[in-house]
């Protein structure tokens, strides 16, 4: 791309951003040099913009415009309200670590329910260890926004799961905002072993009244040889919070991965995922759900890499936009030359339930080798009126008849989450936008 | 099966580097200077004996060209184009009229017989009085506007046409004759700020071909183009304006050859569609120019910029198109769905083998009240080619009913090529209904038993196989093209098998 790439007035501050918290942020030497790096890379480029091929659909610069100042760490007041709004949560049965405006709070979280076989360490330690200055390197994923999350990240966890351990309970992951006006920076690790079991759970949340803050956040999953791995994100954040999200998985060989992710809440967000098959015979099923009314832009974009020979990939991902709002879908397939008898399907459909509402598809095949099967398929549409129909003939309300139709629209996606609990939360939190639809 | 042997027979015969149409014609030409610059554009204005309003319109856009960068997204690799170095304009010497076929001069006439153009035609295109009391006939009822290196050689079947008061010539003439419709419509689809290389087109455009469907008819003959890239260096740059007034119909057919080169050549053409109320164009093109040799050195660059303008309602463009040459392609044939109840469709068969690189798709803009679309796009990509599909279907807000129907599939040859689809689909209304589907593989093994098993040789399967793919979009060709296009597609896959 030769974009030009000028600075506007707006983002002039994001330096200064930067300069004023440079030393509240963990880690010396090695790693103070990798966040100015980092940063240096983000100045560069700049925010995210509408010619830049991959955000075509989501222009931060005219969105997002600015990066917002850093939390302060949470203190007492923060703390108290940040478990109000998790205790507001639907109840799920999860081992859970709480990072609170992007800072780890051990009060909130029960560590000691850790299994054996587990090592939970929290970003900030081993950052400050002084050895871990790679946790704060790019790795192959280019992006404005993941070197902005290198250079100002506070927290986040590094866990490792060891070999052929199974974990029973889901590891969960819940982020809370209390501070309005700021952003928070968190970045996370998870490390399973061969042949090894565990089920992660991610959540977005805030607590009352707090109002546009931003959150980046960058997760990097690796799955090991023969493991299996769900995991479920469920992004609930405030109605005015901005909220980009990086993920990036490698998956092992023979391993199996279901990743699931739901945007109902935040007026901005993207949720880009990288995928990449590291070895052979693995399978993954990757899906998603967009919830949005009001004004809302979410933006859900999924990099599937099938680097090498024999593997399976299905993404179903569901889009029900309302009102005013904006959903963007872009899946991408890439199937590297030599990747031979690559099996992989993207199914992506959306539902517009009001004429001013937009829904983007872009879903993309990228086909280097000739031995594969690979499809995409994508539909837009309203809600069918014979089915409609069909329920109001027998005695449902239009509302209710509307929202038994949306279940089902939207759980093609939610089916695939194995783990009933979590599929259960997940339609909990999908009914509950539903209701509120009115 | 006749038909099937016949293409296996081709495969067998012509290698990559024996280019069917790769002569050269050594007829003397009128050049311009190398390179562009104001002086260029005044000099090919002047060439053409232009209105002054002509040569300012293309001035504006040449200004314009200036300030604008070369398009990369695309994905296509190739070097830097040196725009200075190329002729942008090269015209067949002047001749005075001819009375005998003998009097043709004899290096067009090879041109011609190699093209396949049968002598009949190849009198009236040369502009061959007719015998006393002959008209010339019309049984293949196909009017033939042959480009022959930037100018429009001549037009046949005038007289009928005229007859039924279709305007058919050379675009040169049309901006003299018809400067009231040419002024009205030039520009109004593909405007000259449009893009880099429709931009460049405006500016320097030699000549192209010029269709007026008066209200309420409908065009007695299919019409033929033939583009003809001769001279070396020189960038082609044609343009063509189609107009269907209301309630007529056209069938436009465009076929395109080019002797071989090793230097790549620039072909940079606009075409420009309106169909008022009722009205119906159908487009249809088969492009095999010259790809380049096994080692990806020559060949044409093809960037080109189509599109159709449903402009009165229940109007209808149909583009139908076989791309089996160039070392570039990069077109998308669109439709602006404007008037209510208006469609779109586009049919597409491409075709990359060697170093080929296809970039190409359409749009569908949907505008008006209850528009429907159908593209049906079917890529093929063997050797070390890389072929991608990239397309746009939109609804704007007030586009209600817009329906969509989209299937574009890839078929790989060889684990060195690539195929890739970039479908963008957006939908800003509700009740647009949009359904596109893709799919990507290889030839089955089975399928290729079952054939093999029966007796047919690895190369005829093959052969079964690729003509079964692509006929959906072939049987939307009109009869005699879709022969060519049939033998085309079996020439352009040469090597790739087995």
């Amino acid at each position: 791309m030769n974009v030009v790439l000028t600075k506007t007035e707006t983002q002039r501050p994001a330096s200064d951003v930067f300069a004023g918290v440079r030393d509240r942020l963990p880690g010396r030497g090695k790693a103070a040099e990798a966040r100015e790096q980092a940063f240096a890379a983000f100045e560069r480029a700049g925010l995210p913009h509408r010619r830049l091929e991959d955000w075509k659909y989501t222009d931060l610069r005219a969105l997002m415009r600015d990066v917002l100042p850093l939390a302060a760490a949470p203190d007492k007041n923060a703390l108290e309200r940040a478990e109000a709004a998790l205790a507001s949560l639907p109840a799920v049965d999860a081992v859970r670590v709480v990072l609170v405006d992007g800072a780890f709070a051990p009060t909130l979280s029960n560590l000691g329910g850790m299994e054996t076989g587990v090592r939970v360490q929290t970003l900030r330690e081993a950052l400050e260890d002084g050895n871990h200055a790679d946790l704060l390197s790019n790795g192959s994923e280019p992006g404005a926004m993941i070197a902005l999350n290198a250079a100002m990240a506070t927290d986040g966890l590094v866990i490792t799961v060891a070999d052929r351990v199974a974990i029973a309970k889901p590891l969960h992951i819940a982020h809370v905002a209390t501070r309005g006006s700021t952003a928070s920076f968190t970045r996370s690790f998870l490390t399973i072993g061969k042949a090894a079991q565990a089920t992660l759970l991610e959540s977005f949340v805030a607590a009352e009244g707090t109002k546009s803050y931003q959150v980046n956040d960058v997760i990097s999953v690796s799955v090991g040889d023969d493991a299996e791995v769900q995991h479920v994100r469920l992004m609930d954040d405030g109605a005015d919070a901005t909220n980009i999200t990086t993920a990036v998985f490698s998956v092992g060989a023979k391993a199996r991965l279901t990743t699931f992710n739901m945007t109902s809440g935040g007026i901005l967000s993207r949720y880009q995922g990288h995928l990449t098959f590291s070895g052979e015979g693995a399978e993954v099923n990757a899906n998603g759900v967009n919830l949005l009314n009001g004004r809302q832009h979410a933006d859900t974009t999924l990099f599937l890499d099938h680097a090498v020979p024999h593997c399976m990939s299905r993404e179903v991902f569901r889009s029900v936009v309302d009102d005013r709002a904006q959903s963007v879908f872009q899946g991408r397939i890439i199937v590297r030359p030599h990747a031979q008898k690559t099996d992989a399907k993207m199914m992506t459909r959306a539902l517009l339930l009001s004429d001013e509402a937009e829904a983007d598809n872009k879903p993309e095949l990228e086909i280097f080798a000739d031995d594969v099967t690979c499809g995409h398929g994508a539909t837009t549409g309203a809600l069918d009126e014979s089915l409609l129909f069909y329920l109001r003939a027998r005695g449902l309300p239009e509302k209710e008849a509307e929202a038994l139709l949306i279940q089902a629209f939207v759980g093609e996606a939610i089916e695939a989450i194995a783990s009933d609990g979590l599929r259960e939360l997940t339609v909990t939190i999908a009914r509950a936008w539903l209701e509120r639809r009115g | 099966m006749a038909a099937v042997q016949e293409t296996v027979d081709r495969v067998r015969q012509i290698d990559v580097d024996q280019y069917r149409y790769g002569f050269e014609t050594l007829i003397e030409s009128e050049k311009a200077p190398k390179g562009l610059s104001e002086d260029t554009v005044r000099f090919i204005s002047t060439k053409k004996n232009e209105p002054a309003w002509m040569l300012e319109w293309r001035l504006e856009a040449y200004r314009r060209w200036l300030t604008m960068a070369e398009p990369t997204w695309a994905r296509v690799n190739y070097p830097k184009i040196d725009y200075q170095d190329i002729y942008y304009y090269a015209a067949p010497k002047p001749k005075k009229a001819l009375t005998s076929v003998d009097e043709i001069d004899p290096e067009i006439l090879k041109t011609y017989e190699k093209l396949g153009i049968p002598l009949r035609e190849v009198v009236i295109l040369e502009g061959v009085e007719p015998p006393p009391g002959g008209e010339p006939s019309a049984s293949r009822k196909i009017a033939v506007d042959a480009v022959f290196d930037s100018v429009s050689v001549a037009t046949t079947f005038k007289e009928e046409l005229r007859k039924a008061g279709v305007i058919f010539m050379p675009i040169s003439e049309a901006i003299r004759e018809h400067p009231e419709i040419v002024k009205k419509y030039l520009g109004s689809v593909v405007p000259t700020s449009d893009n880099f290389f429709a931009t460049l087109n405006a500016a320097v455009f030699s000549d192209g071909s010029f269709v007026y469907v008066p209200p309420g008819v409908r065009c007695p003959m299919e019409l033929s183009t033939y583009f003809r890239i001769n001279e070396r260096n020189t960038g082609q740059f044609e343009r063509t304006l189609i107009i269907a007034d209301k309630g007529s119909y056209v069938s436009y057919l465009e076929g395109c050859t080019a002797p071989q080169r090793d230097e790549n050549q620039l072909h940079a053409a606009v075409v420009e569609l309106v169909a008022l109320d009722d009205a119906e164009i159908k487009y249809s093109t088969v492009q095999n120019w010259y790809p380049g040799n096994s080692e990806g050195l020559g060949g044409i660059y093809n960037f080109v910029t189509k599109r159709g303008d449903c402009r009165g309602v229940n109007s209808k463009i149909s583009w139908t198109q076989v791309e089996t040459g160039s070392a570039i392609t990069w077109k998308y044939p669109s439709c602006i769905l404007r008037g209510d109840n208006s469609r779109g469709e586009f049919y597409s068969i491409a075709i990359s083998n060697g170093h080929q690189q296809v970039d190409s798709g359409t749009k569908m803009l949907h505008l008006g009240k209850n528009t429907t679309s159908r593209i049906i796009s079917k890529g093929i990509a063997a050797g070390v080619s890389q072929n991608t599909y990239r397309g746009l279907v939109t609804a704007h807000r007030k586009a209600t009913g817009a329906r969509n129907y989209t299937a574009c599939d890839s078929l790989l040859i060889g684990d060195k090529c690539g195929a890739h689809t970039v479908p963008y689909v957006e939908a800003k209304n509700s009740s647009a209904l949009f359904e596109h589907e893709a799919t990507t593989s290889k030839i089955s093994e089975d399928v290729l038993f079952y054939c093999t098993q029966r007796g047919l040789s690895q190369e005829e399967a093959v052969g079964l196989v690729v003509n079964g793919f692509v006929k959906d979009v072939l049987q939307q060709l009109p009869m005699e093209f879709a022969v060519e296009a049939q033998k085309l597609i079996s020439i352009s896959l040469e090597g790739s098998v087995g």
